[in-house]
């Protein structure tokens, strides 16, 4: 350690450059409609005077916290508190921007407020890296984050804001492609879970198969996703022509139907090898005591093989459901609907606000996901593995 | 012997591969019947070679870029001036993974515009994460024996990296590199929705004309390109973990 420097923290450098340079860049950009291109707006001309005062003192603020070595806890709430004021403050800038009673004018976050919040953000995520908090206090935060921005959705805080507009002006197919979305993304999940579990089982029970299914599976995941959900069309159409009732249980040669079964293919592997790999690390000592004690194969696969895998097993689960949200966007090009939807309408009428309105839940969803499921790892590991390893040493 | 039959296939991919690029058009007889209306079974409007060589060029330099940034980032935060931002690295290395691929080339696309730049960033970004993490996990789990001999030996921090850490943690920094590129090669043709010129081109006419020989071509080269690059790349990390001595670990 340097003399001087020792007070400093490297990290907080990183966050006080970007969060700086956010200062500096424009905080908005204003629109005349829709799809012009934006004019930036500073932060202080973004904001009413007395508010972007504020809010200038309070990011000054922050960026010393995250100078300075101070407690976790206290740089933990410093970037907190940071990230709900930018919420607040873009908000009223949209507010404060738009003329009154113009519905053409649009009002966005512009690269300051992305830089700001990304500074404060990093500075949060690295206190919760070094905090390292438990499972429950992980799935407490995201909670407690989820509650808070649809407690300023509800409060119609960022009404003003382009990506609000858009979704007002398509708040009932919001809802329903995120209904399809999920089901897709959820559904596709569960019928992979069902056939992938047994397919691993029969994997690490039949060696000779083991390898060429996994093969298989793992030549279906280089097969790009939109080549997939196309290459499903003709097949699906063939059977809801020729196989009778398939097309009233609504299987189609486009839509959802080929966006279901490319998922489903995708997520086998994940399922697949998963199973056979916790399969695989269960100890030969607990297999041979389950045997030793006279269990059937049955028997011993239910109760020794599949607790002890079960972990593993759940992680292959948040592989496949994170890659399935990300993956179902894809199905909007065949139409089979989802937050896909809105992002290629978006890139097509070079609309960004709309490719937001698509590409922002679906990041939330996948990255929520993430946390639950690695949570639900982790809480279900520990025990596991120290009855494996009980069973290992007895 | 199982090697011998697996590498026939694949000389077989890629003699079909190759044979199909330079003269789609004498697999046209076979593409026919998937498509309507007399509708064209090769696609024409480029020539698959030159998408081919494009989709390649865009994935292997968004490859090249992420694995110096990637290997650079690596080094620095293991080292002990840069330790301080180890836990943060791992953090946004795991939270960078949950972001769909799609939804990065979207977010890309208001910065930089249409054309292969967001593709070319994307997969950049995408690209960084397993290389990122494989290399770290070499960098971190080298045996402490070793270290201590090449501290013994009296190397400075430079020669240790150069001498001993990289090219121990070579095999797995590899297995991070072929990771990225066959997720790029397969996301590089979400690309061709922002206009960026890859072989998903094709796939979308054929989504766009109902044209079923123009996905599966686009599709089936896409993974034969994924499939042969993936096994090259499997076998110079054999290779690799061979000359270091060290027995493969991911």
């Amino acid at each position: 350690m340097r003399l001087g420097l020792n007070r400093i923290d490297r990290v907080g450098v990183v966050v006080a450059l970007i969060a700086t340079y956010g200062l500096i860049a424009p905080f908005a950009l204003f629109r005349a409609n829709r799809i012009v291109q934006g004019e930036g707006r500073s932060l202080l001309d973004a904001l009413p005077p007395s508010l972007g005062m504020l809010l200038l003192a309070i990011a000054a603020a922050g960026i010393v916290v995250a100078l300075l070595r101070l407690p976790i806890l206290v740089r933990l709430a410093a970037s907190f508190v940071l990230l709900a004021v930018l919420a607040i403050a873009i908000g009223s800038a949209a507010t404060f921007l738009t003329p009154e009673g113009n519905s053409y004018a649009r009002v966005s976050p512009g690269s300051g407020f992305w830089m700001l919040s990304a500074a404060f953000a990093l500075l949060a995520t690295d206190s919760l890296a070094r905090m390292r908090p438990s499972a429950w206090v992980r799935i407490a935060i995201l909670v407690a984050t989820a509650a808070a921005v649809t407690l300023v959705l509800i409060s119609g805080l960022w009404n003003g804001l382009s990506i609000m507009k858009e979704y007002v002006s398509r708040a009932d197919t919001f809802w329903t492609e995120a209904g399809r979305h999920l089901t897709l993304a959820l559904g596709s999940l569960v019928v992979a879970a069902f056939a992938g579990i047994p397919l691993g089982i029969f994997c690490h029970r039949v060696e000779p198969v083991r390898s060429a299914i996994l093969n298989i599976l793992n030549i279906v995941q280089t097969i790009p996703s939109i080549a997939l959900f196309g290459i499903l069309i003709g097949p699906l159409s063939w059977v809801a022509a020729n196989v009778p009732g398939a097309a009233n249980i609504g299987i189609r040669g486009i839509g959802t139907a080929p966006a279901f079964v490319a998922l489903f293919l995708y997520s086998l592997l994940p399922m697949v090898a998963n199973t056979v790999g916790g399969l695989a690390s269960v100890p030969r000592d607990a297999n041979d005591a389950a045997r030793g004690v006279g269990m059937t194969d049955r028997q011993r696969l239910f109760q020794v093989e599949l607790p002890l895998a079960f972990p593993v097993i759940l992680t292959g689960i948040r592989i496949v459901l994170v890659q399935n949200i990300g993956l179902a966007t894809i199905a909007a090009l065949i139409g089979g609907g989802g937050f896909g939807v809105f992002v290629f309408q978006g890139l097509g009428q070079t609309a960004m606000d709309l490719v937001l309105l698509g590409a922002v839940p679906t990041v939330f969803l996948a990255f929520a996901a993430a946390v639950i499921l690695d949570a639900v790892v982790e809480l279900t590991a520990p025990e596991n593995v120290n009855a494996g390893r009980k069973e290992a040493t007895a | 012997m199982r090697f011998g039959a697996s590498f026939i296939i694949r000389l077989l991919v890629l003699i079909a591969l190759v044979g199909f690029l330079a003269k789609p058009e004498l697999f046209a007889p076979l593409l026919q019947p998937l498509t309507e209306n007399g509708a064209p079974a090769i696609y024409v409007q480029a020539s698959l070679l030159s998408l081919t060589l494009s989709h390649l060029l865009v994935v292997f330099a968004a490859t090249i870029a992420a694995t110096f940034v990637a290997v650079g980032l690596a080094i620095v935060v293991t080292r002990e001036s840069g330790a301080e931002f180890l836990p943060l690295s791992r953090s946004l290395v795991n939270i960078g993974q949950t972001f769909p691929p799609v939804a990065v080339l979207a977010l890309t696309v208001p910065m930089l515009g249409f054309g292969e730049w967001p593709t070319l960033i994307a997969l950049f970004l995408y690209g960084l994460l397993p290389i990122f993490e494989n290399t770290l996990t070499g960098l971190t789990t080298l045996p402490a024996s070793v270290m201590e001999a090449a501290r013994g030996t009296g190397m400075t921090g430079w020669q240790r990296l150069i001498k001993v850490e990289l090219p121990l943690a070579f095999p797995l920094i590899l297995g991070g590199i072929r990771l990225s590129i066959v997720i790029s090669l397969a996301t590089a043709t979400i690309g061709s929705t922002v206009a960026a010129r890859t072989l998903g081109e094709v796939i979308i006419a054929g989504l766009q004309s109902n044209n079923l020989a123009f996905v599966l071509q686009g599709g089936v080269v896409v993974a034969a390109l994924a499939v042969l690059i993936y096994d090259t790349l499997l076998f110079g990390e054999r290779l690799a973990a061979r000359c270091s001595g060290l027995s493969q670990t991911a």
